[in-house]
């Protein structure tokens, strides 16, 4: 790479029934396919929309497709994707397109809700910490799940999702297998039902494309055959 | 041209899976045809097995032994996946079944021939 490449940048304008823009920019050290986007915003195009916030790998809101692949923009660099000087950028697969690259997110989110990925705790202010011991196998399995920043990431290079729109996707599901190890929770029951359904963890072929494209190198498939374990351990003992 | 998203390991043992899958179904009423056939009296059974001893048709059985075994050890691959304690060699599991599938396809032909 010396002064003055360039990079050939083709990116999706418009919603569903838009196209490829071909745009060229600059190509430089250590850049990555956020910055890319950036500039051409800034330089080319004004009316480009995109998101991003925090730029460093924790918002979870710059996920787009690059070269055919989910993936978080602001850590991946451009040398990372490419070998020829040229990126194809476009929206998240399996999520409405608002507008080029910005995805309606909503489905995504209702679905965390209909997998009840939400904490329901049974302590009040006036109790005491609870003092969780790091070291048991449930707190182990919580934790590796934990650290998802709802990129949907894995929601688009999910196969199953494309296939079948109801089902609640390989993020909704981590999050509801992180609960159910979670001794503070109480809502286990309503949790393992709500995931037991057609549209629930039994749905899932285990490709593992969430694994091996999530980029906090989470494994939903894991959380998923865990939370299969733990349905079908509830159908021998009658509680689903 | 697959498509980028899909071209990782796991994929390609749940695409083989299925494929596999979908020959053994196209294959059995086939196979209950031809065992059928004995109704007619044994001549007409015994007028396809010599067809089979052709090498084309032994070559095809190879195949069909490949589909086959693979379709058991992969099918073994995933109620291990969901039934036992997560492993983190998926990749290798997927593989062993496949080298296993290719090793007993090999071996059904080497008898055969």
């Amino acid at each position: 790479m010396k002064q003055g490449d360039k990079l050939a940048v083709r990116i999706w304008k418009g919603g569903a029934d838009g196209g490829y823009t071909e745009f060229e920019a600059p190509l430089r050290a250590n850049q990555t396919v956020l910055d890319v986007v950036t500039w051409i915003q800034r330089n080319r195009d004004p009316g480009l929309a995109y998101r991003f916030a925090c730029r460093v790998g924790m918002c979870g809101s710059c996920a787009m497709t690059v070269n055919g692949k989910p993936r978080w923009t602001c850590r991946t660099h451009v040398s990372k994707v490419t070998q020829d000087s040229r990126l194809t950028i476009g929206p998240l697969r399996n999520l409405p397109i608002v507008k080029d690259l910005v995805c309606d997110m909503t489905v995504f989110f209702d679905k965390w809700q209909n997998a009840r990925g939400r904490f329901q705790g049974r302590a009040t202010r006036y109790d005491d910490i609870e003092r969780i011991a790091p070291d048991t196998p449930a707190r182990k399995a919580a934790d590796a799940g934990i650290e998802c920043i709802n990129c949907a990431v894995c929601y688009a290079a999910c196969d199953v999702v494309a296939w079948k729109p109801d089902y609640l996707g390989p993020a909704a599901l981590n999050r509801a297998w992180t609960l159910q190890n979670d001794i503070r929770d109480t809502a286990q029951a309503e949790r393992l039902a709500a995931v037991a359904g057609d549209a629930g963890c039994h749905s899932c072929h285990s490709q593992q494309g969430c694994t091996a494209h999530c980029p906090k190198s989470l494994n939903p498939t894991a959380a998923i055959a865990g939370l299969k374990r733990s349905v079908f351990q509830a159908v021998l003992r009658g509680e689903v | 041209m697959i498509r980028p998203h899909r071209n990782h390991p796991l994929w390609w043992a749940f695409a083989l899976h299925r494929l596999s899958g979908l020959a053994l179904a196209v294959f059995l009423p086939l196979h209950f045809l031809v065992l059928g056939t004995v109704l007619n009296g044994e001549a007409a059974l015994d007028g396809i097995l010599a067809w089979t001893d052709s090498g084309l048709v032994k070559l095809a059985e190879m195949g069909l032994v490949f589909f086959l075994a693979l379709h058991m050890l992969g099918g073994l691959r995933l109620l291990a996946l969901e039934f036992l304690p997560w492993r983190d060699w998926q990749a290798s599991l997927a593989a062993v079944a496949g080298s296993l599938a290719l090793v007993v396809s090999f071996a059904f032909l080497f008898n055969a021939i």
